[in-house]
């Protein structure tokens, strides 16, 4: 991915988000009217974000969705109940009642009504121009959201695919078939390609089991996002998923690191000890950089495809004419074509990157 | 703005998942597909250096071969040489051999005819002295017949020591 098409997705980013924003805020001046007419930058911010439930068809109350365990930690203990009780409420207007405690569904957000409250208030923040939550807090939240639920269904698919793929292996020994002669490819790729160049030959072993794990988790958890039908969920490009990602890579990057690594850091070779004063601050948050880096650059990109394809599809919801598919629907197939590509490249770099920092941890520096 | 917000119950979940998947995969995938693949991939090296080795051998087989066919060859050529040169040297051998034989039997030859020569000169010598012998005594017998004639040679013999 070349640094152009990273700044202009950020800025398509920073344009779309800026205007749901501002819609947002205007709709909630007007406080309790239905919204009639087709917010698209309100519907993309939606379709991108997390929510409670498996959303498939539909609208409002008529919409069929595949209702997901919420699993709070409130301070009375641990609360289980199902996100349908909510019945497709994310105004916060429905009240759940468990254990006592209220609980209210405010914009895919389950707040816990403090005590003696019987609705949610809201305020508006005048600096953010933000409408805030006046009575209620968050709980600890750990429910099966739709991202949690695609992440099962993502590792039980990996792993059939890569079980079946390895016990393949077992009963042939000579060319690979079926699916490893698909996948053997993308491991062997992994490995020759990635691993090998930026760590070193002596060293790649021990590292191969998570770049592969790391690169197929993305990849094909990229694709996940770029099935239609099934509300194309954006578990990649959500930045939870991706912290946590660039987490792992950090974490392995600092365990495995070795003495030249550290030295490099702390004591910068052939520089004049009064610049150590400016460099040792800069290379030791370089190390926090570059996860953070690993993380925008997964999560913006990611994001970035879903909120175009949403967009080419919106325009023939905001002009409200089937005669806008001619153009819409083209450039939808574009896009989605190119977010195949996108998938995969964006998984090779957040491997070889993964990659390019251990490499840097684990090298003999001579 | 929550949207950059990252949420805690998910990184939960992406953590436990991750974690999980990362230890059954490593165990029951990436090291019989790694394994299995370094397997096939040092199988096929070592085909490809026998395949090498083999034709290799071939080739020196070949030359083998070649070296032995050009030893052959050239032994054959010595052989051919060596037998002409015998021949040569036999027949040389030979003329040199009958020309001495008949130098030989030309010598032996002509010192029996000398012989023979020499022979028959003695022959000749004796039958000569012998006739001559006869002659002679035949004269002396006429000369001898009477004491006159006797007489007459004695004196003539005396004058002829008497000359001398």
């Amino acid at each position: 991915m070349t640094l152009n098409t990273f700044i202009n997705r950020l800025v398509l980013i920073v344009f779309v988000f800026g205007l749901s924003n501002g819609v947002i805020a205007s709709d909630h001046g007007e406080e309790g009217k239905e919204e009639k007419e087709f917010n698209l930058p309100e519907f993309a911010k939606h379709h991108i974000k997390d929510s409670y439930g498996y959303h498939l068809l539909g609208e409002g109350e008529d919409a069929i969705t595949l209702p997901l365990p919420i699993i709070l930690w409130t301070d009375k203990g641990l609360v289980v109940f199902s996100s349908s009780e909510f019945h497709h409420d994310h105004h916060g207007h429905h009240v759940v009642e468990k254990n006592g405690m209220k609980f209210v569904n405010f914009h895919e957000k389950v707040y816990q009504l403090k005590d003696g409250e019987s609705h949610l208030k809201t305020k508006m923040n005048k600096e953010s121009g933000q409408l805030e939550v006046a009575n209620a807090v968050r709980p600890l939240d750990f429910s099966i959201t739709k991202n949690v639920f695609t992440l099962f269904v993502l590792a039980v698919l990996i792993l059939l695919i890569f079980i079946s793929v390895a016990k393949s292996y077992k009963k042939n020994d000579k060319a690979p078939k079926g699916l490893a002669g698909w996948m053997e490819p993308l491991v062997v790729f992994v490995r020759d390609d990635i691993a090998i160049p930026n760590i070193g030959k002596s060293k790649y072993a021990k590292f191969m089991p998570y770049l592969l794990t790391v690169f197929f988790f993305i990849w094909i958890g990229n694709l996940l996002g770029l099935i239609p039908l099934i509300s194309s969920p954006n578990l990649t490009g959500s930045i939870s998923v991706a912290l946590t990602l660039a987490l792992f890579t950090l974490v392995i990057q600092l365990i495995n690191a070795n003495r030249g690594f550290w030295s490099h850091i702390f004591m910068p070779p052939g520089m004049p000890k009064i610049l150590w004063i400016i460099l040792i601050p800069i290379e030791f948050l370089g190390i926090f950089i570059k996860a953070a880096a690993l993380t925008i650059r997964l999560f913006a990109n990611i994001s970035a495809g879903h909120i175009i394809v949403i967009s080419l599809i919106g325009i023939i919801f905001i002009k409200q004419s089937v005669a806008w598919a001619g153009l819409s629907v083209p450039m939808t197939l574009f896009i989605s074509a190119l977010e195949l590509l996108v998938a995969a490249l964006q998984a090779y770099i957040f491997t070889m990157l993964s990659a390019l920092f251990i490499g840097q941890a684990v090298d003999d520096h001579h | 703005m929550d949207l950059v917000l990252p949420s805690i119950g998910l990184m939960f979940w992406t953590t436990l998942v991750f974690a999980i998947l990362l230890f059954l995969l490593a165990k029951f995938a990436w090291k019989p597909i790694l394994g299995a693949v370094k397997a096939r991939e040092e199988k096929i090296n070592n085909a490809l250096e026998a395949a090498e080795k083999a034709q290799k051998d071939m080739q020196e087989l070949q030359s083998k071969n070649e070296d032995l066919l050009k030893e052959a060859r050239a032994e054959r050529d010595a052989m051919l040489k060596e037998s002409k040169e015998a021949a040569t040297r036999l027949i040389e051998e030979a003329k040199s051999k009958s020309k001495q034989e008949a130098a030989k039997i030309i010598e032996d030859a002509r010192s029996s005819i000398e012989l023979e020569k020499s022979a028959a000169i003695a022959e000749l010598k004796s039958q000569v002295a012998s006739i001559s012998l006869e002659i002679a005594e035949r004269i002396l017998e006429g000369e001898l017949a009477s004491d006159a004639k006797q007489k007459a040679l004695a004196d003539k013999l005396a004058e002829d020591i008497n000359l001398n």
